[in-house]
């Protein structure tokens, strides 16, 4: 008898009642979805929202009061969870680039392939020439991070996450520090990684991108998920403060 | 007794200031030794750790040198240890640079931006890894300044060790001012000595600052 597998894709990412405050202030107050493997989920909303709180949750750069929060195989939420095998599974991208300053753009994105997952040296050298090539830019192996321009900075920082080849990537407000032509730029490097299959959750203010690359879009407002569903709730919003976010950002 | 400055009182000096460059030095490894040890455990996750050394920084500079001096050199044999002017000397300096260069390289660690130790436990690098490869190299282009700075401090301060019958600089000028009882003309050459030992440290230390600093505005991304 053929025994049949049936074989259940779970989500990647699942945030179940999430709760956190800082001090008195409640920010996050019962934040839940599910990121299915493959798919981009935006998140949106003002500031002070929680959405960024939300997004760093995931990779635990915040401990959350309770509820429970799932990536891959991790329990992000128990105090034993292994952080650097959690890690080495989600990528994070920051505003604010942070490449380290005294290695060259190689260096940044061999360290961790090397130090952390203990690949040699030269496959490394490799692999970062393969990640430079995929965000184009291959010539810039041996620059140091001060002789790039900000969408360079960016575009080499998601390299060096990609290296490490996790199964999400965290997009915090990557383009927030960059003018609108080099956020161009930092877009279409995440709209190809979309293309392939990446799995992605991201905090952007980019409402027109927010509408080509999501699969899911969730609306925070004060520490809730206050409206959630595919790409079209931005074109067509169902709760007043969604009508007014989008209205005000386009 | 008496006479007249001469060349054989010169080459006491000499040895005098080579005393001084050599107990500079010791203070400068030991206390660096010390101080490294202790700005690591400034900024270690352990409470009990970060309490213990902030106490001994405290302390230490909560005592003037002169008082450590004695009580290393009386205190210590008074306990029975037999001690040589060197050793205690040695010891006491590098008691206290230990607890300096301990404080200023702390503020050196912490000045490196929050989001670089992030950006390294983001990619998964452990404590150790990310103090080794992202934190100390860049704390190290931020203390190189204020360190070299100190450095003018560390050899001023040797001069204290006089008290505990080390004959360095300070001590073979008082020596030779005994006998020749000239004292304005002997610690203007000794101030002149002293001088030319801290002063090219100092312009290095300038220098340094002003490279450092137009490397650091570059180094901040917006």
């Amino acid at each position: 008898m053929n025994q049949e597998r049936i074989v259940i894709e779970r989500p990647i990412v699942v945030l179940d009642k999430v709760h956190k405050s800082f001090g008195s202030l409640k920010v996050l107050d019962g934040v839940s979805f599910t990121v299915e493997r493959g798919d981009v989920l935006v998140l949106i909303g003002r500031s002070g929202s929680g959405k960024s709180t939300a997004l760093r949750c995931i990779d635990r750069f915040e401990k959350i009061d309770s509820g429970e929060i799932r990536v891959c195989d991790h329990r992000v939420d128990a105090a034993d969870v292994d952080l650097r095998a959690l890690r080495q599974d989600v990528g994070i991208v920051f505003q604010s680039y942070n490449l380290f300053p005294h290695l060259t753009i190689e260096q940044n994105i061999t360290l961790a392939p090397v130090s952390v997952k203990g690949m040699k040296k030269p496959a490394a050298r490799e692999l970062a020439k393969a990640m430079l090539a995929k965000v184009g830019l291959s010539e810039k192996l041996d620059a140091y991070p001060e002789q790039l321009s900000g969408g360079q900075q960016q575009r080499a920082a998601i390299a060096r996450s990609l290296a490490m080849q996790p199964k999400v990537m965290l997009f915090d407000e990557v383009t927030s520090a960059l003018d609108p032509e080099l956020t161009g730029e930092v877009l279409k490097v995440i709209e190809r990684l979309a293309a392939d299959g990446m799995t992605m959750v991201m905090v952007t203010h980019e409402m027109g991108f927010a509408r080509g690359i999501a699969d899911q879009v969730v609306f925070m407002h004060a520490g809730r998920v206050h409206e959630a569903g595919s790409a079209s709730i931005l074109s067509g919003p169902a709760t007043p403060e969604l009508a007014q976010f989008v209205g005000t950002g386009l | 007794m008496g006479g007249t400055l001469n060349a054989n009182h010169l080459l006491f000096l000499g040895q005098g200031a080579l005393w001084t460059i050599g107990l500079s030095a010791i203070a400068l490894i030991g206390g660096g030794l010390v101080g490294f040890l202790i700005a690591l455990a400034r900024v270690s996750p352990r409470k009990a750790v970060r309490l213990l050394s902030g106490a001994y920084v405290q302390l230490v500079q909560g005592t003037p040198l002169l008082v450590i001096m004695f009580l290393g050199y009386f205190g210590l044999s008074a306990l029975g240890l037999r001690i040589t002017p060197l050793w205690a000397a040695g010891a006491s300096l590098t008691i206290y640079v230990g607890a300096y260069f301990g404080e200023i390289w702390r503020g050196c660690i912490q000045a490196v931006p929050r989001p670089q130790w992030e950006a390294a436990e983001g990619l998964g690098l452990s404590r150790t890894q990310r103090m080794l490869k992202v934190i100390l190299p860049q704390a190290m282009r931020i203390a190189t300044p204020p360190t070299v700075g100190f450095m003018v401090q560390i050899i001023k301060n040797t001069s204290l060790a006089s008290v505990v019958g080390f004959v360095e600089l300070a001590r073979s000028g008082q020596i030779i001012n005994n006998s020749l009882f000239e004292p304005f003309l002997i610690y203007a050459i000794i101030a002149l000595i002293y001088f030319a030992l801290c002063f090219p440290i100092s312009l290095l230390s300038r220098r340094l600052e002003r490279r450092m600093g137009v490397g650091r505005a570059k180094l901040m991304p917006a």
